[in-house]
């Protein structure tokens, strides 16, 4: 298989918070998603999950500012001037966020929702309903039509998230920024949601950015996982061996957190210690206080990202020593 | 993570953080500055300018501003139509305003908390009775039943500071129920509450403390209300006497030579708006200090 | 809803048996003889008596209040003292000036203070939005009353492009409407903006903005419809304001108004103009609170659904 230009590439991407108490939360993240494939970016709250993929969309506050090099299809993203990168918004590149009840208008009807991007792109009536009761049946909404007049509080979680996941597809879109998109839902319906977006992505080729902290919900979609830690990438690599041979001790406190993903162990460790703030980040490498195999250089070197296997790399001054613990 | 401010281009740019922290820093600096020299006005008011409300003086009348009087002075604001100094009558006038607005805010704050402390505190018959008080009574619109009642009574400032108060302490009422009922809630008020410590007590060494921040800013906010209607008052020629001095009254007279002599109307005016405005731009600033609701 | 609407007219009911009962005992604390101030000085003892009488006001108050009451219900407001016309006759002679005046300065308010927060808002704390928060300070600081003679001293006089006062023509209405609309404009803009900035912050603005729109039209089609609400109960409480407004206005342009009506009828001491001129005004004070509550509901479709409680 030849790799093809990545659908979205992330090259030493930075992001700075300007004003009283600057900082720099995001500190040279690499990822890429492939067309057709999803990507999930691991991390506990306050990892700077959420600003990645604001950052990719181009949302972030005027408080925050991004450098790097971000690739969208190979464009620039960061250059183009904002009524370039605006076009791209739901077109190019569409979002799902965490909480559909908050994310979703209110006021309006889901349909009128649903159908805001085709009907910026001049669609007629008739064919706007066409086109929304498609997308709510690709979606998995059953009675599409009577759920297009419906407003969101009168839907379920579940039903909310589809129509969000319909509303992500209204614009055809290449690439999916998906936000904790189950974390607000039932567990029974999180699974179905998954199984949906594994579909919708399959079927139209889409690439994924799953962005989560549960392990769980990411080894059931991703193909490639990146581990963020205090906003820099502490392991990145496929799914299926990153999770189930870290080379990185918070990846692996990760997988011992959760009882299924790690086959070796069956009871749940919880990591010690309070997620490191990356606007306060610990000297050398951030995880150091909590890190079970910490030395002395573990405080004072940061850890560079290294390639370990092919295609899997970590930053961990003993990642060696992890992968064959 | 979710961010208070995250809306793209929605939000502020090049808006440097220094120039908000100066402009802030003005907006309470300067419009107290003014406000005390309003304060310092109506004390010493006749030592700065002696006037005397009934005298006249028909060689000097309608002087523009900047005239000179028969006695050698200069009128630096003009004369009235009966050769009054319109700088001496607004320094008058300074006078009869703060006086007026002090006594109404404060009889209205007082008024308001002694209703919506116990209100508030014990909720129930007391709430409800105060509620549907305050219903009736912002049924009509406050200058309505000002203009009402101090038309009905003998002319007087006492008569003027109850017409003006009538509506003015629904306010401060709704403020301190809201206080009151949200402060009772705290542990340490519950506390003292099981602990038998009688109601009075908790109202004033718990509740009480709580409510200042934002009784403050309310007394600002309303001062400014409550002078506006005083001066409205007077334009209609209701409420106080004949004799007093008062800007409403001077705009009102100025009306008739509004075609030769504008100053009489505009002066005072302008005195009133700007003490109006600082005193609204305090209270902002204040009420944005202490993030309560209660004023309307 | 209905439900909402039922308890809303019940309370408004009350309220306005208050506002009567108030009304009544007003002018019974205050001092004077109605029935002496009507005959003017000249009058004898016995024809003071006599009328007195007939107004009933020998009666015990308690017997007064009931048959005033009674009065009410039948729309009879009892007669001038002045002109010997029906009191209520002659207020609803004066209602449509006031409120030609009223809803004319209200449109002006609406229209240039959503304007004003709509532009302002977009770029919250931008020069724009600084701009126009110094001029609602100030417009709502200025007394209307000489806000009004400044204009005439302007338009009227020195321009002479306006009629001062009098009513008739649309030119009589400008400077009236004009003045009354400033501080409301103000109000309107200063409320809006806050509730559409506070908008802004809200996820589905987010959302909106992920789907590629720009944050002008996120903010008029999708913050807008939600922060309404509150801007709708705030212009519905401030036309009760205004009628108060328009009362100080009318008498400054000599505009033949319920303002102009009551300031006389005050002096005159004709008690049931005052009181058929003033229960009328909060009657269409309580009639705007029941209308605001009404649009409120139905603005949110949550409340109109009966989704959410």
């Amino acid at each position: 298989m030849t790799k093809a230009e990545p659908l979205l590439s992330l090259r030493g991407i930075t992001v700075d918070l300007t004003g009283p108490h600057p900082a720099r939360i995001i500190d040279g993240v690499d990822l890429t998603v492939q067309s057709g494939r999803a990507t999930a970016l691991i991390g506990e709250s306050g990892s700077g999950k959420t600003v990645i993929g604001n950052a990719v969309i181009g949302l972030l506050p005027e408080t925050m500012r991004t450098q790097g090099e971000l690739l969208f299809e190979g464009r620039a993203l960061l250059e183009l001037p904002e009524s370039q990168r605006r076009a791209l918004r739901g077109r190019g590149i569409a979002m799902i966020f965490q909480d559909p009840l908050a994310a979703l208008n209110p006021s309006q009807r889901i349909g009128r929702q649903v159908a805001e991007i085709p009907r910026r792109h001049g669609l007629r009536r008739a064919e706007l309903r066409q086109t929304v009761r498609g997308l709510l049946e690709r979606a998995g909404i059953p009675r599409p039509e009577e759920r297009a007049r419906a407003y969101p509080h009168q839907l379920s979680g579940g039903l909310r998230q589809r129509a969000m996941i319909a509303m992500a597809l209204s614009g055809e879109p290449r690439l999916l920024v998906a936000d904790e998109p189950t974390t607000a839902l039932d567990v029974t319906v999180q699974k179905r949601i998954l199984d949906l977006l594994a579909g919708l992505q399959r079927q139209f080729g889409l690439g994924m950015l799953f962005i989560s902290h549960d392990l769980r919900v990411v080894s059931h979609v991703a193909d490639d996982v990146v581990v963020l830690y205090a906003g820099r990438v502490a392991e990145s690599g496929p799914a299926r061996e990153v999770l189930t041979h870290p080379c990185h001790p918070y990846t692996r406190a990760l997988a011992l957190s959760v009882p299924s993903v790690h086959t070796a162990s069956l009871i749940a460790q919880p990591i010690q210690g309070a997620a490191a703030n990356p606007a306060d980040r610990p000297s050398g490498c951030a995880f150091h206080p909590r890190c079970p195999l910490a030395q002395e250089r573990c405080a004072v070197e940061v850890p560079p990202l290294r390639d370990t296997a092919p295609g899997r790399r970590a930053a961990c001054h003993f990642a060696a020593e992890v992968a064959n613990a | 993570m979710r961010f208070p401010g995250n809306t793209g281009k929605a939000v502020q740019r090049g808006t440097p953080r220094t120039a908000t922290r100066v402009f802030k820093k003005w907006t309470v600096a300067v419009p107290g500055m003014i406000v005390a020299i309003y304060l310092l006005v109506a004390l010493f008011g006749p030592v700065i300018a002696p006037y005397d409300p009934v005298a006249t003086n028909l060689t000097d009348r309608l002087l523009c501003p900047g005239c000179e009087t028969s006695s050698g002075s200069i009128a630096w604001l003009g004369t009235d139509a009966t050769g009054r100094d319109m700088f001496g009558q607004i320094v008058a006038g300074t006078r009869t305003s703060v006086l007026i607005g002090s006594l109404t805010v404060s009889l209205c704050a007082l008024v308001g908390l002694i209703i919506g402390l116990p209100a508030g505190y014990f909720g129930g018959l007391a709430d409800l009775a105060l509620s549907r008080v305050i219903d009736i009574l912002i049924a009509f619109p406050s200058i309505v039943l000002a203009i009402v009642v101090a038309g009905l009574f003998p002319r007087g400032l006492g008569v003027v500071v109850v017409a003006l108060s009538l509506s003015g302490w629904v306010s401060f009422a709704r403020l301190s129920r809201s206080a009151t009922m949200s402060t009772k809630e705290r542990e340490w008020v519950a506390a003292a509450r099981v602990m038998g410590v009688p109601a009075r007590s908790v109202l004033v060494r718990h509740v009480l403390p709580f409510l200042a921040g934002p009784m403050v800013a309310l007394i600002a906010l309303e001062f400014g209300l409550i002078i506006l209607g005083e001066a409205g008052l007077s334009f209609l020629g209701i409420g106080l006497p004949a004799s007093t001095v008062s800007w409403g009254q001077s705009i009102a007279s100025g009306k008739e030579y509004l075609a030769t002599a504008w100053w009489i109307s505009a002066f005072p005016g302008i005195a009133l708006a700007l003490l109006v405005i600082m005193v609204g731009l305090l209270g902002d600033q204040l009420n944005s200090r202490y993030q309560r609701g209660g004023s309307r | 809803m209905a439900g909402m609407i039922a308890r809303r007219l019940a309370l408004g009911i009350f309220v306005l048996w208050g506002a009567v009962t108030l009304m009544f005992f007003l002018i019974r604390v205050a001092p004077g003889d109605p029935a002496a101030t009507m005959l003017g000085p000249d009058a004898t003892l016995e024809e003071i008596e006599a009328l007195r009488g007939r107004l009933g006001l020998d009666r015990p108050v308690a017997l007064q209040y009931l048959s005033y009451l009674g009065q009410l219900l039948t729309l009879d407001f009892g007669v001038s003292a002045r002109s010997n016309l029906s009191a209520l006759d002659l207020v609803l002679s004066r209602l449509p000036a006031t409120m030609q005046l009223t809803l004319s300065s209200a449109t002006i308010a609406v229209i240039v203070g959503l304007s004003l927060s709509l532009a302002g808002s977009r770029r919250p704390d931008g020069v724009l939005d600084r701009v126009f928060s110094v001029i609602s300070i100030c417009f709502q600081g200025m007394p209307t009353f000489w806000v009004g003679i400044m204009l005439i001293l302007l338009f009227s006089l020195r321009l002479r492009i306006l009629p001062s006062y009098g009513a008739g023509s649309l030119r009589n209405l400008v400077l009236p409407a004009v003045t009354l609309a400033l501080p409301f404009v103000a109000i309107i803009a200063r409320i809006s903006r806050a509730t559409f900035t506070e908008a802004m912050r809200e996820p589905y603005i987010q959302t909106a903005l992920s789907k590629g729109l720009t944050s002008g039209q996120a903010l008029r089609g999708h913050a807008f419809r939600n922060a309404v609400g509150p801007v709708v109960t705030i212009i519905g409480l401030q036309i009760g304001t205004m009628i108060g407004g328009a009362v100080v206005v009318e008498n400054v342009f000599a505009w033949p108004g319920l303002g102009t009506l009551i300031v006389g009828s005050v002096a005159n001491r004709d008690y049931a103009v005052v009181q058929a001129a003033v229960l009328i005004i909060a009657l269409f004070v309580l009639a705007l609170t029941l209308i605001t509550d009404i649009a409120n509901a139905w603005l949110d479709p949550r409340i109109r659904t009966g989704g959410v409680s």
